[in-house]
């Protein structure tokens, strides 16, 4: 555990903007601000945390450049189902949040703030709300709830919304950092990518670098779940072993059969393949997967793998936001077919078809959901195969009506 | 100058007038939506030129292949969620 952004929150479990001020020091007293904290975050090589890793100081600098009543929006709104990390940090250390986005305005030129939080993270607005009220130099933020929904993460999605529009992505570009809310230049930000953005701004790059690998620097949350004895958000160096990290969660509760690593948009490693990586892009990119938004979620001998792939793609299925036709088509018979799969009713073509249509069906969305679930599927059928073959032969076995280990919300039509 | 066919997939709703039109240039997915060729060469530009002026959506475009390319490589890489 590396406590920068978790500084203090073990003892005190929310920090509040006194000791707040104690732990970090004054945001009045901030080493570098405006034009010098967007060097800093160039040398410092902030990465967005939200999963895309767009460099920050990049993001800033085109904002900077826009005209015009420009905006900041803290995009709270993560979506992705096993991520729990930004409304943590907002419960628990929103202040870094907040300065982060006033630090981050000003360089920008923002004057519009706004945080959006999904509806359904109530202990995360209240916080919110109550670090609002501790101190006196947020009165231009508000807050927006918006639907719990995955498309809320998405960008242009979530500013179609906050504009009055619906929850859904436009084509892209021009990005919102040249045309967001009311048309004018907008800078959206992950919470964890601000709060990381204050501390730069206090301790300077060769401080941020100190810990991370080059390629991603810093610390970085990540969301531990399934089978380990304490799920939770820890911070860490992604330099950091796997086991090690599991470590931090209490430590595996049964024998490792994968590791979902990156989320619902990320890619499912074998047991042994898992454990013996490390968190940095460079050890995970040769095995196809990324860190993403942080989410590790690990899945015991014990529970089906199958029914855990099959009910996530249909779940993400559900999710596209119903514009592009290969999303919309593509992701449902992909899913249709999983399920098929995992029931028995499946042809010997039946995984090879599916790995035909994930192809299919990249790169041809608006936005880049179909690529996300593309990626997971994928992934699925290379570490899965054994299992799925043996479904497709013998239909569900004992382990597929055990509860989820991936919490994929069950939409209503799937109750009828 | 070497140009190629792009859809926007949001207008799309898969007529598939586009792959009876230009089917040396567009290919339909089991979905019916267009899957379209990396280039249009020359011969064929007046076919792609009316492939994409025959779309009942308005949805299909004939643009110099390296302003696609530009604008690719801005959105390579990872899902873009913030």
């Amino acid at each position: 555990m590396i406590p920068r952004l978790t500084l203090g929150v073990a003892e005190r479990g929310r920090v509040d903007h006194a000791a707040h001020e104690t732990l970090h020091g004054p945001l009045g007293e901030t080493r570098h601000r405006g034009r010098g904290l967007l060097e800093e975050l160039e040398r410092a090589g902030l990465r967005g945390r939200g999963g895309a890793g767009f460099p920050t100081a990049a993001k800033l600098a085109a904002v900077r450049a826009g005209k015009g009543a420009r905006s900041l929006v803290v995009n709270a709104a993560e979506g992705e189902p096993m991520s729990a990390k930004d409304a943590f940090l907002l419960e628990s250390a929103p202040h870094l949040v907040l300065d982060g986005a006033l630090l981050a305005a000003e360089v920008a030129g923002a004057s519009t703030l706004l945080v959006a939080v999904p509806e359904d993270a109530r202990a995360a607005a209240r916080s919110l709300a109550a670090a609002l009220a501790e101190r006196p130099d947020t009165q231009e933020i508000e807050t927006a709830l918006v639907p719990a929904r995955f498309i809320a993460g998405e960008e242009s999605a979530l500013l179609r919304y906050l504009g009055g529009g619906p929850l859904r992505p436009r084509l892209t570009p021009p990005w919102p950092a040249e045309r967001g809310l009311g048309g004018k230049p907008t800078l959206v930000q992950n919470p964890e990518t601000l709060a990381q953005l204050a501390l730069v701004a206090r301790h300077g790059a060769s401080w941020f670098r100190a810990v991370g690998p080059d390629v991603r620097p810093g610390s970085t949350l990540v969301t531990v779940s399934g089978a380990v004895r304490r799920p939770g958000v820890y911070e860490i160096d992604p330099r950091t072993e796997v086991p090690v990290v599991l470590g931090l969660a209490g430590g595996t509760l049964e024998p490792t059969r994968a590791v979902l690593i990156g989320g619902y948009f990320g890619a499912w490693l074998d047991g042994a393949a898992a454990l013996g990586a490390r968190l940095d892009p460079a050890a995970l990119a040769p095995l196809g997967a990324a860190l993403g938004a942080g989410v590790l979620v690990v899945l015991g001998e014990s529970a089906c793998p199958v029914a855990e792939l099959s009910r996530a793609v249909w779940w993400l299925a559900g999710e596209s936001a119903g514009q592009c036709g290969p999303c919309v088509h593509g992701l449902a018979a992909i899913a249709d077919a999983l399920v098929a799969l995992a029931e028995g009713r499946a042809d010997a073509a039946a995984a090879e078809r599916i790995a035909a249509w994930t192809s299919l069906v990249e790169r041809r969305g608006a936005c880049r959901h179909p690529d996300g679930v593309a990626r997971h599927v994928r992934s699925g059928l290379r570490v899965f195969a054994t299992e799925l073959e043996d479904h497709r032969l013998h239909g569900p076995c004992a382990a597929c009506s055990a509860p989820p280990v991936l919490a994929a919300p069950v939409p209503e039509a799937a109750l009828a | 100058m070497s140009r190629r066919l792009v859809v926007d997939p949001i207008a799309c709703t898969g007529h598939g007038l586009c792959a009876e039109l230009f089917p040396e240039g567009v290919e339909l997915d089991p979905w019916g939506y267009p899957l379209l060729a990396a280039e249009v060469p020359d011969g064929h530009l007046g076919h792609a030129r009316r492939a994409a002026s025959a779309c009942p959506a308005l949805a299909l475009r004939l643009v110099r292949a390296e302003r696609v390319a530009a604008a690719s490589a801005e959105t390579a890489g990872a899902p873009r969620r913030g």
